[in-house]
């Protein structure tokens, strides 16, 4: 083997460098995470929560947080939970000993927060689903469309929302993001 | 644009995030090998595209990912129930042609 | 007259709600005139005694306003703030006007006042309903010469600007329980009752202020003027944290499921927009439920010159007066049926404004109403009609005749007023696909049967009552709340069809369709030509089918075909109402999807360093790829020419990124690939890979791709580019629905790899450096290897492969590790001199080695065996989707299209893709066509063309020559295998 060049590689992420909003919507990339698609069939739901440390949501449309880490409700036998990098979640879902696919999706998605009084306003300009509290509280998650791409929306606050999208899609949902934060404003 | 309930998300969610997905209960032969000519054709290739009542499946797919069910008047576009994959086809109550205020 | 001299000498001291203070001034047809805040175009105009403001559409007739709303058919007008905010067609009686608007007529010229098409007007004769249909039938050769430019020059209403809108338009989505469309009095009531029970309520208004027909109405509501209460309950609406009160905003479209289309237009009525105010927004609205109070439209009555400038309705007339305090005329002749245009003759007179006489046809007028008349002195004439008027450029005067008498007289007016009843607005209704019910008592449609979860109250449910009608708001609201209002006159009469004076003199033009010229007679010609149902007839004279959709015209229509074909009513039907209730702008339904926003650009990880390389890319899907490197000087033939020798003599580094990617994991996952795939796949190790075809149940090739093996119960599987997601939906589908029991999972991880494939001679010396933990030498890791190991640090998965021919590696990294591992790796394939490829040059390599391209080598309709690829095909699997498909007879017969090599006897001739193929060029027309070119190239590796193409027993014709005709010339070619380079295949190998 040759050492010559084979120095470690770095990150570049998507969306390093933009930045927009309006007065009432502040929208921000997120930090890198470490993330994966967990499927799981109910029996074994209880074994990989424990083995992540964090209880896998079985209502619809709800998350929940522990260990440092978020799984997200996506289908009735389908989480994306997250964290922080090097967070391991893969050996550690491998550790429950129990049936279930753990899948790195860490680099396949990005995450843009949107934060602010007109955050919802501005995630509705191409999200179809009703955001007011009653309907989408904090915690709530789900994944749906964004203008023409789909996204997981988490809300992490009564305004505030953190939009999870695949990397060659988050220019384009950072673009209509920004363009719902100019209208909010209004 | 249709309004669908996703029996698996249990929540009413804008078409937006379906797709819709040809006729329901229309079962892959498990000896498809086997089969004739014209039951490979009676299983591919016909449907009966009723006016009415009509079975379809959808998938939720920019929601929970899964195949279901619908029971849809396509006269009316009402949904009459949606139910998820593998229940055998459901009963359905009675379309309803409006009321009069 | 007296009013402020600036804003208009038709202005009246006194009436009206505008500040006189606060004016605007616009300029019509370079005119320049001073208007009040909060004026229509067509108020405005009025004020100043303008009543000529365009041309007909077919006959060039002079026409004025009709209408003081959005069903106004006449007044269209040309808009602009500079050339390219500049909108044809806008209604005079919906813009309002700001300071510097430049508003000019349409349809005239060389000006409105003397236009030469009105020389139609003298042929109508000629241009009765039907005309076209019937003129221009032949000789068919003029069509394309003669008549179809002339009728193009002369047709069309107004001229779309030529420039890109600069505007930007919003869009939101938004839910409540309650949708109100329609702000008059049951409108604003049925909001105060749903605001007080805490629902979310929506109340939209398509006007600029609450109040619908309190604009001019004489109405009283918890004891104060009635437009006064509005303004006072639309404030109190605003306050209250569920409510939202949109103004400007067109309720244009009620869809399925409570769904409902909304155009707020933001604005259009502001001298200077705010630079991040969007020109109009788009509301998409999913409401629970839908309370519509739309309230009713005033219908003009049918007689002949019906259409002079300066005839429009009463109620127009009065929400001029009362509402912007403009006088329509000096002396104001009434001609009606119905006792609403008395309310507005009373007003006008109390203003100081002469009324010459109420002409009503009805011999019974309300007693109210002629009491009033009597005390005010008006003359009103019942059992009358104006039989005609004259005026070349706005009405003198009018022609009075008693019902069935013979003495004409004429009377001097510079206005008429008219009033034919009343017609619900029952659009959103319809819309809703509710079901209508002919009221014979009143000759209207109202709702009948609901398809939805809505009510409609007020007049657009034909309660006339008020008192009624504040009940029925309320109740439909649900909340409980007091509301008492009362109107100075209730209104009787009313009338549908042809006035006496209509007809049925040939010459006579009684307008039932203002936009589009079509009157009494029209419609008496469509019938008695055989159209028998109203939607021929309506096609037959296009009545209804203008801009305004007939929201004045298509009870009079209906009612005149009723009349001739001696059927009631109902039987005749009424053609169907269709979204959008008034024209909306195409920028509000792109709303954000224009540039950068229309569709998302795909980029890879890697995009910003190829185009700092100079990469010109292609669009392939949403993905923007790589497509060639030209270095300075190259076109892209010769860029492409360097790169495909270069890899194949030294080495070249290609961004393959795109391909679709699907991880299947668990126990069961062999057993599911061998079911979506014809190949077998528990035979392969862990550590391999295999390239895998993927055909539906009808047995065609619907994807191909590489799939590694990772381990017993985890796979790796690429898809073709655009192949991505309906592949994972394929998959999904059986996985879900058909092999439920099978214990695996996908997920799609396009995204999470960065795929960097190097390829060449020189490809395991590029990556060698860079691959730490494993041996990469053709014994430890030959082709089709498979193996996760770190590149450059970074956990990533290697895979030996080739699209080339070449000896090939294709390293896939975590996606944000994607640019710096290129980076590295392209420094040093510079350095041992390999190039940077693109798509172009990918697809020639391939096509050299007979390598196909699944969606242009195949098109839904080719078998594995057709592509020459029935090894892939397993022969032993009992089952898999497309092992029944396969064996249909047409697909097993002799003589299917198969693929083959196709070299020209001319080795620079290129053939064009999709080029058809013949034995025998010389036989006759249509010739009996073997197949055709799906892929064509330029070899620079070989010095002359290579082809591949579907030919009819292809495979049995090798060395045979075949013909591909072309246009000018007809090109020879042999058939020949597929493989064009290295046919031994020892290049792999390195």
């Amino acid at each position: 083997m040759v050492d010559s060049g084979a120095n470690v590689a770095t990150r570049t992420l998507p969306l390093s460098g933009v930045h927009g909003g309006s007065s009432v919507v502040r929208l921000e990339a997120a930090a890198p995470a470490e993330r994966i698609n967990l499927r799981v069939r109910a029996e074994d739901v209880a074994a990989l929560s424990a083995a992540l440390g964090v209880d896998l949501p079985v209502k619809p449309k709800t998350s929940s947080s522990g260990n440092g880490r978020t799984a997200l409700w996506i289908g009735p036998d389908e989480w994306l939970v997250f964290g922080d990098v090097r967070t391991g979640l893969v050996a550690s879902a491998a550790k429950s000993g129990a049936l279930h696919s753990a899948t790195d999706v860490s680099h396949r998605n990005t995450a843009i927060l949107v934060s602010g009084p007109g955050s919802a306003a501005a995630i509705n300009t191409g999200c179809p689903q009703d955001l007011s509290l009653d309907a989408f509280p904090i915690g709530a998650c789900s994944r749906t469309l964004f203008g023409k791409v789909e996204i997981v929306l988490l809300r992490t606050a009564e305004d505030a929302f953190r939009v999870e999208v695949w990397r060659s899609f988050s220019d384009y949902a950072f673009g209509l993001l920004s363009e719902g934060a100019r209208d909010a404003a209004l | 644009m249709l309004l669908i309930h996703c029996p698996y998300c249990e929540e009413d969610r804008s078409e937006l995030e379906f797709r819709w997905a040809g006729e329901a209960h229309i079962a892959r032969p498990e000896n498809i090998s086997a089969i004739s000519d014209e039951e490979f054709a009676e299983f591919f290739f016909l449907r009966n595209n009723e006016k009415g009542l009509t079975y379809e499946r959808w998938r939720h797919i920019h929601g929970c990912g899964r195949f279901f069910n619908a029971a849809r008047d396509t006269i009316s576009d009402k949904f009459l129930m949606t139910y998820k994959a593998g229940l055998p086809k459901q009963p359905v109550p009675a379309s309803g042609e409006g009321e009069t205020r | 007259m007296s009013g402020s001299s600036n804003s208009g000498a038709f202005r009246i001291k006194g009436a009206g709600r505008h500040t006189p203070a606060r004016t605007a001034r616009f300029t019509f047809d370079g005119k320049t005139y001073t208007a009040l805040e909060g004026d229509t175009v067509a108020s405005a105009l009025l004020a100043h005694g303008v009543h000529l403001l365009g041309r007909s559409f077919k006959y060039h007739r002079p026409r004025g306003i009709l209408t003081a709303g959005p069903e106004e058919p006449n007044a269209l007008l040309d808009v602009s703030r500079d050339a390219a905010r500049r909108q044809p067609n806008v209604r005079a009686t919906v813009q309002e006007v700001f300071d510097g608007a430049k508003i000019a007529s349409q349809n005239r010229w060389p000006s409105l006042k003397y236009d030469i098409g009105s020389f139609n007007d003298l042929l109508s004769p000629f241009f009765a309903a039907g005309f076209y249909y019937k003129t221009f039938m032949w000789p068919r050769e003029a069509w394309h010469k003669l008549y179809e430019p002339i009728i193009r020059r002369a047709a069309g209403l107004g001229e779309a600007p030529k420039e890109g809108d600069p505007d930007h338009y919003a869009s939101r989505y938004v839910h409540c329980d309650i949708l109100i469309a329609g702000a008059g009095v049951a409108g604003l009531t049925a909001a105060l009752s749903a605001a007080a029970t805490g629902k979310k309520v929506i109340l939209v208004d398509e006007q600029p202020e609450v109040g619908g027909a309190l604009h001019y109405a004489s109405t009283t509501i918890d004891g104060q003027d009635g437009y006064d209460w509005a303004q006072a309950t639309a404030a109190k609406l605003k306050a209250m944290p569920n409510v939202t009160v949109l103004t400007r905003t067109t309720v244009f479209g009620y869809y399925n499921h409570g769904f409902l289309g909304l155009t707020e237009r933001v604005t259009d009525h502001i001298a200077l927009p705010g630079k991040d105010s969007p020109r109009e927004r788009l509301w998409q609205v999913r409401a629970k439920k839908v309370i519509l109070a739309t309230g009713s439209i005033e219908r003009h009555m049918v007689f002949a010159n019906n259409d002079r400038p300066g005839i429009m309705l009463a109620s127009a007339a009065r929400s001029f007066l009362n509402h912007h305090g403009v006088a329509v005329g000096h002396s104001v002749g009434v001609y009606t049926a119905h006792d609403s245009a008395y309310e507005a003759a009373f007003d006008l007179k109390r203003a100081g404004v002469s009324i010459a006489a109420i002409v009503d046809s009805r011999s019974n007028p309300g007693e109210a109403v002629l009491s009033e008349a009597r005390a005010l002195g008006i003359d009103v004439l019942a059992g009358h009609s104006v039989k005609d008027t004259s005026g070349r450029l706005r009405i003198s005067s009018m022609t009075v005749v008693r019902n069935g008498g013979a003495n004409a007289r004429k009377i001097k007016v510079d206005a008429l007023i008219v009033s034919a009843g009343w017609t619900p607005s029952v659009h959103l209704f319809s819309q809703s696909r509710g079901k209508l019910r002919f009221d014979e008592a009143n000759q209207r449609f109202l709702p009948d049967v609901y398809a939805q979860n809505s009510i409609s109250v007020g007049a657009c449910n034909g309660t006339d009552d008020l008192a009624e009608l504040i009940d029925e708001a309320i109740a439909a609201g649900g909340g409980s709340v007091a509301v008492s209002g009362e109107n100075r006159f209730e209104w009787t009469g009313g009338m549908i069809g042809a006035a006496e004076g209509a007809g049925p003199e040939h010459a006579v033009k009684a307008f039932v369709d203002f936009q589009h010229d079509v009157t009494a007679k029209d419609i008496r010609l469509a019938v008695r030509e055989g159209m028998h149902s109203i939607e021929h007839i309506k096609r037959f004279t296009t009545n209804g089918m203008a801009s305004d959709q007939g929201k004045l015209s298509n009870m009079h229509g209906l009612a005149i075909a009723s009349e001739m074909l001696g059927k009631p009513i109902p039987q005749v039907g009424l053609t169907t109402f269709r979204a959008p209730y008034t024209p909306v702008t195409y920028g509000t339904l792109i709303a954000h999807s224009r540039g950068e926003l229309f569709d998302p650009a795909r980029k890879t990880p890697m995009h910003a360093l190829e185009a700092a390389e100079g990469a010109e890319f292609e669009d392939v899907g949403n993905w923007r790829r790589a497509w060639y490197f030209p270095k300075r000087g190259e076109d892209m033939h010769a860029a492409v020419n360097r790169e495909c020798k270069t890899v194949r003599e030294v080495g070249g580094v290609f961004d393959a990124s795109t391909l679709g990617k699907i991880e299947v994991v668990g126990p069961d996952a062999a057993a599911f690939l061998n079911l979506l795939y014809t190949n077998a796949w528990d035979t392969l190790k862990p550590g391999k890979s295999r390239y895998g075809i993927m055909t539906r149940e009808d047995g065609f090739i619907y994807d191909d791709g590489v799939v590694g093996r990772l381990a017993e119960d985890r796979f790796h599987v690429t898809t073709t580019t655009g192949g991505a997601p309906r592949v994972l939906n394929h998959m999904e589908d059986y996985l879900q629905t058909e092999f439920p029991h099978l214990k695996v999972w996908l997920t799609s991880t396009t995204e999470q790899w960065a795929v960097i494939a190097v390829q060449g001679p020189k490809a395991r010396e590029i990556i060698q450096p860079f691959v730490e933990g494993l041996d990469i030498s053709n014994e430890a890791f030959p082709h089709m290897s498979v193996a996760e190991c770190n590149v450059m640090g970074v956990p990533s998965r290697l895979f030996r492969m080739s699209f080339t021919g070449e000896l090939g590696f294709e390293v896939n990294v975590p996606a944000d590790f994607g640019p710096a591992v290129w980076k590295a790796i392209w420094e040093r394939a510079q350095s041992l001199g390999a190039c940077l490829y693109g798509t172009e040059t990918m697809h020639v390599l391939r096509a050299e080695k007979g390598y196909i391209i699944v969606g242009q080598d195949t098109d839904g309709t080719v078998t594995p065996d057709d592509a020459g690829l029935n090894w892939a095909v397993s022969k032993k699997k009992t089952d898999f989707v497309g092992i029944r498909g396969l064996k249909r007879p047409d697909l097993v017969r002799d003589g299917r299209k198969q693929l083959v090599g196709l070299l020209t006897k001319d080795p620079k001739e290129v053939l064009e893709e999709g080029g058809q193929i013949v034995a025998d060029p010389n036989q006759p027309k249509p010739m009996t066509m073997l197949g055709h070119v799906t892929s064509s190239y330029w070899s620079e590796n070989l010095g002359r063309s290579i082809a591949i193409a579907l030919v009819a027993g292809g495979r049995a014709r090798m060395g045979e020559t075949l013909y591909v005709p072309m246009a000018d010339k007809t090109i020879a070619v042999e058939v020949t295998d597929m493989v064009f380079v290295d046919k031994e295949g020892g290049r792999i190998n390195g």
